[in-house]
């Protein structure tokens, strides 16, 4: 160790690991359901591709959860997003493909996709 | 980047380790891989959890479920249920977190609700084999900032302002002991810490040493930079294998990265760190014994002064700290004089971890703010007496401390007022006892230990803590006298003020102190032949209470001497001259019938 900079790039590497395990009451929570109706209707590929969208960008504050069946079972896969301050987004029938956009408008800008939610579903 | 998205984290400390914590993490990581799970879920061994009467015990992240007991057949539930399904497994969470539909978060719990882990913060939280978490979580962010930023008496004054007080029970003023250390000139110094826990019932350094040892390693580093050493040792016992492991591991590590060893920070100071393994002697947790010791000599204490921190060890300026004074020096540092001192009392500041034993629920490793009530302790944190039985007294500070009574249930625990009342903190092993203790026998047992454990260089220890000894087995045996009473106290006070080192000076307490508020249980056993609490045996008879004896002969077909005759339907009579006093008759009557007298 050469200096106090090396120590917090190294820090900033190894946050990472540990950061899921913090009580979080600030961070976003995409919470995805995984009951049998969820993961039959592809709920899997659609959390791998939250887990990698936010790895990709370096998300530390966002911890992906999983839920059981939210009963609407038409409509999944669901994934739900908690973000501070604001009330919870429902989107319905995700894809893996649709997982971008909302990490990158939603989770990073805020601006939830209407057009994925529950509302633009005729709910 | 990996896809991680749950933490399983396993507790890997001594409690949980011999409850079968291994064994868990073998079958997650078989089951991980059988649901496919193993790319996105990691499993973590930490440290202590502080809980050890649920042990094991296992914590899922991001939910923070808190699994208690968990045994191997319960693993693969998790796994399917929790882990692929996102359905936390209520029937095996810890009863007091489930509300309803909910799962409380694990700090609203009445055993950590009271509770600030400052020592412990990162027990139970980080990998302590690896040191990239301990990074991650500020790790050797103090030691790069004193190293880069601070001069040696910065770092003194630092500490001193924090007002932080030796752990290892004595309650010297840390800051100031690294000040003589500083002051005292001389090319080689060293730092030591000492990390030989040997009270009964005591495992607050271990668990920090299992879970966190790097903070201790940071700690000497900062240490070695006050006051001017570049070498530093670690004595711990043998008895601690796991922590012995993972110390070793660490400093390996800390060496790789550059964080011990040669030109740290690329400021050209120096510090490398060494294990010394004791032999299980409890005189060499005192400072000069433990020191000889290190030199391989045979542990005996030498008179101070010169205090170590002008001649210590091979004779030069030594600064000896225990693991937990060492743990709290990292957070000092990154949070600041000031947030310490603002913890605690006015003259003891921060917190203090408690090695929570003998007859309370939640047996475990607490770490409490000072000035909290031992009330507060046993009732809330502690979860009371089990068994409905009543809170009898507290024994603090093991061999050198004393008890603290039920009438002073409501005393805020901190260096001073546990002087004042007549015990001492120790290093924290705090053993709750019920009705059912005899106070006497307490005295008795502690003093066995310190007989044993005596080193025999000084008289007033080796042969004052052998008549104290027999006068106490006297008593207990009903052949006490009420002169053997007042001799006992009178040698109780010879051999505090004459013993060479802690141990003979401090062996007496337990002795005082049960004499200061349980006076007339000694009485008792002399005057009226009795044990009140019923436990010294040669003071008790059974007896079957012939109202209640249903003559059913259970106990005379289970008694191991045949002590016990009677006719079938009449009642029984237990033969006083044949009975060992066993106990077994009284376990085995349904019916409340045999009593101890």
């Amino acid at each position: 160790m050469k200096s106090l900079a090396e120590l917090q790039a190294l820090k900033q590497k190894a946050i990472e690991n540990v950061n899921l395990r913090k009580d979080r009451e600030d961070g976003v929570r995409v919470v995805v359901g995984m009951a049998t109706c969820g993961i039959a209707a592809g709920a899997r590929p659609v959390m791998t591709s939250f887990l990698e969208e936010i790895g990709k960008r370096n998300l530390n504050n966002v911890a992906v959860e999983q839920t059981g069946c939210i009963g609407l079972c038409r409509l999944e896969p669901i994934v739900e997003v908690y973000a501070p301050g604001q009330d919870k987004v429902t989107y319905v029938k995700m894809t893996p493909d649709k997982v971008a956009r909302v990490v990158a408008e939603h989770i990073v800008n805020g601006q939830p996709v209407a057009e994925y939610t529950i509302g633009a579903a005729g709910m | 980047m990996e896809l991680v998205r749950s933490h399983v984290l396993i507790c890997g400390g001594t409690g949980c380790t011999s409850s079968g914590s291994e064994v868990l993490h073998e079958e997650f990581d078989e089951m991980l891989v059988k649901y496919g799970l193993d790319k996105e879920v990691k499993v973590i061994k930490t440290g202590c959890f502080g809980l050890c009467a649920l042990g094991p015990v296992v914590v899922v992240y991001p939910e923070g479920a808190f699994y208690s007991r968990v045994k191997k057949e319960d693993v693969e539930e998790i796994v399917q249920e929790h882990l692929l399904k996102g359905r936390i497994v209520k029937r095996l969470v810890y009863d007091e977190t489930v509300e309803q539909n909910d799962i409380k978060s694990l700090n609203d719990v009445n055993f950590y609700k009271k509770q600030q882990r400052v020592a412990l913060r990162n027990c139970g939280v980080i990998n302590p084999e690896n040191i990239e978490e301990y990074i991650a979580v500020d790790g050797y962010q103090a030691l790069g900032k004193v190293l880069t930023e601070m001069t040696p008496e910065e770092v003194i004054d630092t500490v001193k302002k924090s007002g932080l007080r030796g752990r290892g029970g004595g309650g010297f003023p840390t800051g100031t002991k690294w000040d003589f250390a500083r002051k005292s000139v001389n090319e080689q110094k060293y730092v030591c810490c000492n990390a030989d826990e040997g009270d009964p019932g005591a495992f607050m350094d271990r668990s920090v040493l299992e879970g966190d040892p790097h903070s201790v390693l940071e700690a000497m580093a900062i240490a070695g930079y006050a006051i001017g050493a570049n070498q530093g040792y670690i004595y711990i016992r043998a008895e601690y294998p796991i922590a012995v492991r993972r110390l070793q591991i660490a400093i390996d590590q800390a060496k790789e990265y550059g964080l011990l060893g040669k030109n740290i920070f690329d400021t050209g100071f120096d510090f490398d760190i060494e294990l010394r393994l004791g032999a299980g002697a409890f005189v060499c947790g005192e400072e000069t014994a433990l020191m000889t010791s290190i030199e391989g000599h045979r542990g005996e204490p030498r008179p101070r002064p010169p205090f170590p921190a002008v001649k210590g060890l091979w004779e030069k300026p030594t600064i000896l700290n225990n693991v937990e004074t060492y743990a709290n020096i990292p957070v000092i540092f990154n949070k600041g004089a000031d947030w310490f001192a603002s913890i605690g009392t006015e003259k003891s500041k921060g917190t203090k971890v408690f090695a929570l034993g003998g007859k309370i629920n939640n047996t475990g490793l607490v770490e409490i703010p000072m000035g909290t009530t031992l009330r507060e302790i046993v009732e809330e944190i502690g979860g009371g007496v089990p068994n409905g039985k009543k809170f009898k007294a507290a024994q603090t500070g093991g061999p050198s401390g004393g008890c603290i009574p039920a009438s002073l249930i409501d005393t805020p625990i901190d260096y001073d007022s546990l002087i004042s009342i007549g015990s001492m903190m120790g290093s924290g092993g705090l053993i709750v006892m019920d009705e059912d203790n005899c106070m006497v026998d307490i005295a008795k047992f502690f003093l066995e230990f310190t007989v044993d454990e005596s080193c025999g260089k000084c008289t007033p220890c080796r042969i004052g803590t052998k008549r104290l000894l027999e006068i106490l087995d006297k008593i207990t045996k009903g052949q006490g006298t009420l002169e053997d009473i007042d001799r006992l106290e009178a040698l109780c006070y010879h051999i505090k003020n004459a013993s060479l080192c802690g141990l003979g000076q401090t062996a007496p307490n337990p002795v005082l102190s049960t004499l200061r508020y349980f006076r007339d249980e000694y009485e008792a056993h002399v005057v009226e032949k009795r044990c009140p609490a019923g436990v010294c045996k040669a003071l008790l008879s059974y007896v079957i209470d012939p109202e209640k004896c249903k003559g059913c002969s259970a106990c005379s077909r289970k008694c191991p001497v045949g002590a016990i005759s009677g006719e079938i339907k009449k009642p029984f009579v237990i033969d006083t001259t044949k009975c060992i006093k066993c106990g077994v008759c009284m376990e085995t009557c349904k019916f409340g019938a045999v009593v101890k007298k």
